[in-house]
C-alpha cells in the first residue's frame, strides 16, 4: 500500500486514541477536584492534567496558572492546542479524508460523524453537566471508532497499521500517566502517602479505565504497588504497557508475514517486550520507577520513528 | 424569450410516454412525502461526504449540492441517437488533437487558423511530434449537450481536460434506489453502475507496450482541497486502483514509481485528476507543489500513459469549438451528428462589433473559462452590469466569445411551490480505449434551480438529477 496511506490510518488511529485519553483524564481530574481537599492534599490537579496530558510547556506559554477554566478548554476545545480534543478530532477527520479509500464505510461514518457532531459543541459546554456529556461523548466516538475498525476492516497491511497507531499511542499515554504521578506509587511497605493519596490511585486507574479491572485482578484495596504492577506488567489490562507491546509485536510481525521481510521496527518492538517480559515490579522500584518510566517513553517514540522510517515515508 | 422545450409535456400539455409513469407516480404521491424524501437524500449525501469547494468563498468550504429527486427521462431511441453523435464527436476530437502534436493537416487546409492553435495557452509544444500510447488523447471526455426540440441536441462544450462530476452520476443513482425503490420496480432504467469497470477497461487498455500483462493504474489528484476530491477518491475507491498525490510518486531513469509500504513500485497508467501546468514543475510550473518531478520525461520516452494526454486543451478552447462543424466534415467526411452553436469569436473584428451591438441578448464566455465563472447572459444581466462587461471585452475581446442564449430544455423539478419545470443540460462522460468507445447511458444533468435561469453550474447555484435512459 502507498506510504502515505498507511501513515494516515497510523495517525487517524492515534488521534482518536489520544481524544479518548484525554477525555478520561479530565474526567478523572473533574472528579478529583470536587473532593475536599483534607481527602487529596493541596496539589494542583489542573496542572497534574496538563502535566499528564504531555503538552505543559504550550499550555504555560499561554497561562500562568493552571485552573479549571483554563485547563479544559486548553485540553478539550483550543484551537491553539495541537492535541486538544477538537483538534485530534479534526486532524483524524482531515487524515480519513484523506485516505477514504483504504477506511470501511463504517470507520468514516464513525469517524466523519464524530467531526459533524463536535461542530454542536462551540467553543466549550456552558455548564458541568453539559460538560461531562461531552466527555462520555468523546469516550463513545472513540469507542465507536475502534470497534467499527476492529469489526469492518480486512486483516490486511491497513489493519496492521492503524492497530500499531492505537497502541503505540496507548502505550506512551499510560507511560505519561504513570511518569507524572510515579511519586505517588511507592513499593510496599513504604506508606508515605498513606490514605492521603487513596483517590489518586482510584483517579489513576480510572483514566485508564481500570478501576472496576483492578479489584477483580487483586481483590484487594487499593495499594499503590499493586496498581503501578496493573498498568506495566500485567498482560490481561489492556491499557498495561506490556500488553499494548504484545499487540504491537503481534501487527509487526503480521506485517513482516506478509511483505516477507524484517526491519529495524520489528527488533526494537521485540526488545522492548522482551524487557517488559522480563523484569518484575521490585526491579522496577530498585532501579527506580521514574527512570524506568522515562526509559519507556523514550524507547517508545524511538520504535514510532522506526515504523515511520520503514514504512511510511 | 422563445418558449424552451418541454421534456415532459408536449405543447398541448399531454405527457410524452417517457414521462408516463413518473406523471402518475408523482400524482399519486402526497407532496410531503416529496419534501420529505428531499431532506433525507440531502442527510445520505452530507453523511457520506460528497461535497465540493467553492472557490472564492472562505477557505475550504465544503458544501452540498443540491440534489432533485425527480428524475430527468430519456427513451431509448433519444439515448442512441446522442450515443452516435458522441461517439463521432469523442472520435473527431482524438484525430484533431493526434493531428494538431502530428501533421498539421487540418492548419495547412486552412480548417482551423494557425494562430487560435499557436498561440493558445492550451497548445503544448512539448508534445509537438510525440508519439502516445495507442494514439488515444482523450481518454475521458465530458460532453456537454443542451437540447432545444424533440431531435436537436447541440454540443455546448467539449471537456477533454479532466472533466468531473461523474460521482454524482452514480451517486445520484445510488440514492433514487434507495429512496424510491416503489419507482424502479414500475420502469426498466439502463444501469449506470459499471463506469468503473469501463473505466478501468479503458485506462488498462491504453497502458504502454513495456507495461506488465496486469499494469499498474493510478489515479493522481491535486490532494484534499481540490474542489473535486470527493470524486476522486470515491472513483479510485470503485476502480480498487490506488489515490495518489503528487508526493506519492517519484521518476527515476525515466521510470514512474509509487512510494508504499513495501519499496518503490512500478507505475503504469496514470488516471490523472490535475491539470497540465501543474503536472511537472520540471516541464511546466515550477512553482507547482502538486506535481511530479520528471513525469514528462517518462511520458515522452513511453513509460507511463498519461490520461487524459497532455495538451488536450487545445480541443476543448472555445474558440476552436466554432469551427468544430467543419473539423468533424475533415477527418471524417460526414455531417456532424450534434450541432455546434453558432459562436462569435470576439478576436475576429467584425464577430466583435455584431457581439458589442447585441450584449443584451448574447452568451459571452471566456474561451478558456469552465464552471460558469465570468460569464455573461446578456438577457438576465442589468444594463450596469452589461456595460461592466463590455470594458471587459472591449480589453482583451481574444479571450471572448459569443453565443446567441439557448432556450435549454426544461424538466419537472421540486421546487418550494410544488414541481415546475426548470432548464437542464447533460454531461455524458465518454471513454475511449484502444479497443472501443465505450458510453454508459445517461450521465449528469444539472438543473437551475432559479426560476427562469439558464446557468447550470453548482458553483453558480445548480443542482443534479438523476439520469433515465429507457428501454425502447
Amino acid at each position: 500500500m502507498l506510504s502515505r496511506t498507511a501513515d494516515n490510518l497510523y495517525w487517524l488511529s492515534r488521534y482518536v486514541e489520544r481524544a479518548e485519553y484525554l477525555a478520561r483524564i479530565l474526567d478523572a481530574t473533574q472528579r478529583l477536584s470536587a473532593l475536599p481537599l483534607a481527602y487529596v492534599g493541596t496539589s494542583n490537579e489542573w496542572e497534574s492534567a496538563v502535566a499528564t496530558a504531555g503538552c505543559a510547556t504550550a499550555f504555560f506559554k499561554l497561562y500562568d496558572e493552571a485552573n479549571e477554566t483554563n485547563v479544559t478548554d486548553f485540553l478539550a476545545f483550543s484551537t491553539a492546542n495541537s492535541s486538544s480534543i477538537r483538534s485530534c478530532f479534526e486532524v483524524a477527520r482531515g487524515n480519513a479524508r484523506a485516505v477514504r479509500t483504504a477506511l470501511t464505510v463504517e470507520m468514516w461514518d464513525a469517524i466523519n460523524g464524530t467531526w459533524l457532531e463536535l461542530k454542536r459543541y462551540g467553543n466549550g459546554p456552558t455548564s458541568r453537566e453539559e460538560f461531562s456529556r461531552f466527555l462520555r461523548w468523546v469516550q463513545e466516538s472513540s469507542l465507536r471508532f475502534d470497534g467499527s475498525a476492529y469489526r469492518t476492516m480486512l486483516r490486511n497491511d491497513a489493519y496492521w497499521f492503524s492497530r500499531l497507531g492505537v497502541y503505540i499511542e496507548r502505550a506512551d499515554n499510560t507511560a505519561r500517566i504513570l511518569d507524572v504521578k510515579y511519586h505517588l506509587l511507592l513499593p510496599k511497605n513504604e506508606r508515605v502517602g498513606g490514605a492521603l493519596d487513596y483517590f489518586q490511585w482510584a483517579a489513576i486507574l480510572r483514566s485508564v479505565s481500570a478501576l472496576t479491572a483492578y479489584h477483580w485482578v487483586y481483590r484487594e484495596s487499593l495499594q499503590p504497588w499493586l496498581v503501578a504492577d496493573l498498568l506495566i506488567l500485567r498482560d490481561e489490562m489492556p491499557r498495561s504497557l506490556a500488553s499494548c507491546y504484545e499487540a504491537i509485536v503481534r501487527n509487526l510481525d503480521s506485517i513482516a508475514g506478509a511483505y516477507g521481510r524484517q526491519g529495524p521496527a520489528q527488533r526494537q518492538a521485540r526488545g522492548i517486550r522482551t524487557r517488559l517480559q522480563n523484569i518484575r515490579m521490585d526491579g522496577i522500584f530498585q532501579r527506580g520507577l521514574h527512570e524506568f518510566i522515562g526509559e519507556f517513553i523514550v524507547e517508545n517514540n524511538r520504535l514510532g520513528a522506526l515504523i515511520t522510517e520503514q514504512f511510511l515515508t | 424569450m422563445i418558449a424552451a422545450f418541454d421534456e415532459m409535456k408536449e405543447q398541448n400539455g399531454s405527457v410524452r410516454p417517457a414521462y408516463g409513469e413518473l406523471t402518475r407516480w408523482l400524482d399519486e404521491m402526497p407532496p410531503d412525502v416529496l419534501d420529505y424524501r428531499r431532506r433525507e437524500a440531502e442527510l445520505i449525501f452530507r453523511r457520506i461526504g460528497i461535497t465540493f469547494a467553492v472557490y472564492g468563498e472562505g477557505e475550504a468550504q465544503e458544501r452540498l449540492i443540491p440534489f432533485d429527486v425527480i428524475p430527468r427521462i430519456m427513451s431509448g431511441t433519444e439515448w442512441r441517437l446522442l450515443e452516435k453523435g458522441l461517439t463521432q464527436r469523442v472520435n473527431v476530437l482524438n484525430a484533431f488533437i493526434k493531428d494538431i502534436y502530428g501533421a498539421r493537416e487540418v492548419l495547412r487546409a486552412g480548417i482551423v487558423p494557425d494562430d487560435l492553435v499557436f498561440r493558445n495557452p492550451a497548445f503544448r509544444p512539448e508534445m509537438s511530434g510525440q508519439d502516445v500510447p495507442h494514439d488515444i488523447y482523450v481518454h475521458v471526455a465530458g460532453i456537454d449537450i443542451v437540447r432545444v426540440d424533440a431531435e436537436t441536441f447541440y454540443v455546448l462544450e467539449d471537456n477533454a481536460r479532466t472533466p468531473s462530476g461523474v460521482s454524482y452520476m452514480l451517486e445520484n443513482r445510488e440514492i433514487m434506489m434507495r429512496l424510491f425503490p416503489e419507482l424502479f420496480s414500475r420502469h426498466r432504467i439502463a444501469p449506470v453502475e459499471n463506469y468503473p469497470d469501463e473505466l478501468l477497461a479503458t485506462l488498462k487498455s491504453v497502458a504502454p507496450s513495456s507495461a506488465s500483462r496486469d499494469p499498474n493504474v493510478v489515479l493522481l489528484t491535486p490532494g484534499v482541497f481540490n474542489s473535486a476530491y470527493y470524486e476522486h477518491s470515491f472513483l479510485a475507491d470503485k476502480l480498487g486502483v490506488e489515490l495518489v498525490e503528487g508526493r506519492d510518486l517519484f521518476v527515476k531513469d525515466e521510470i514512474v514509481y509509487m512510494r508504499t509500504t513495501q519499496g518503490p513500485c512500478r507505475v503504469d497508467v496514470v488516471y490523472r485528476r490535475i491539470d497540465d501546468d501543474f503536472l511537472d514543475p520540471l516541464t511546466f510550473r515550477p512553482d507547482s507543489v502538486l506535481g511530479v518531478p520528471g513525469i514528462m520525461s517518462a511520458y515522452v520516452a513511453g513509460n507511463v500513459t498519461l490520461a487524459n494526454a497532455v495538451g488536450t486543451g487545445i480541443a476543448d478552447d472555445k474558440a476552436v469549438y466554432s469551427f468544430m462543424p467543419a473539423i468533424v466534415k475533415f477527418y471524417l467526411g460526414e455531417e456532424p451528428l450534434l450541432k455546434t452553436v453558432p459562436t462569435w469569436r470576439c478576436r475576429e473584428e467584425e464577430h466583435l462589433a455584431f457581439v458589442l451591438d447585441h450584449l443584451h441578448e448574447l452568451v459571452v464566455k471566456e474561451v478558456h473559462g469552465s464552471g460558469g465563472y465570468g460569464m455573461l447572459i446578456g438577457p438576465a444581466t442589468s444594463k450596469v452590469g452589461i456595460e461592466q462587461f463590455r470594458a471587459k471585452l472591449k480589453t482583451s475581446p481574444k479571450n471572448f466569445i459569443a453565443q446567441p442564449t439557448l432556450a435549454l430544455s426544461t424538466c419537472p423539478t421540486c421546487v418550494e411551490q410544488g414541481v415546475a419545470p426548470r432548464h437542464v443540460d447533460l454531461r455524458p462522460f465518454v471513454l475511449t480505449g484502444r479497443d472501443r468507445v465505450r458510453i454508459v447511458p445517461g450521465g449528469l444533468t444539472r438543473v437551475a434551480l432559479k426560476e427562469g435561469s439558464l446557468v447550470v453550474n453548482s458553483s453558480q447555484g445548480g443542482g443534479t438529477k438523476d439520469t433515465w435512459v429507457l428501454d425502447g
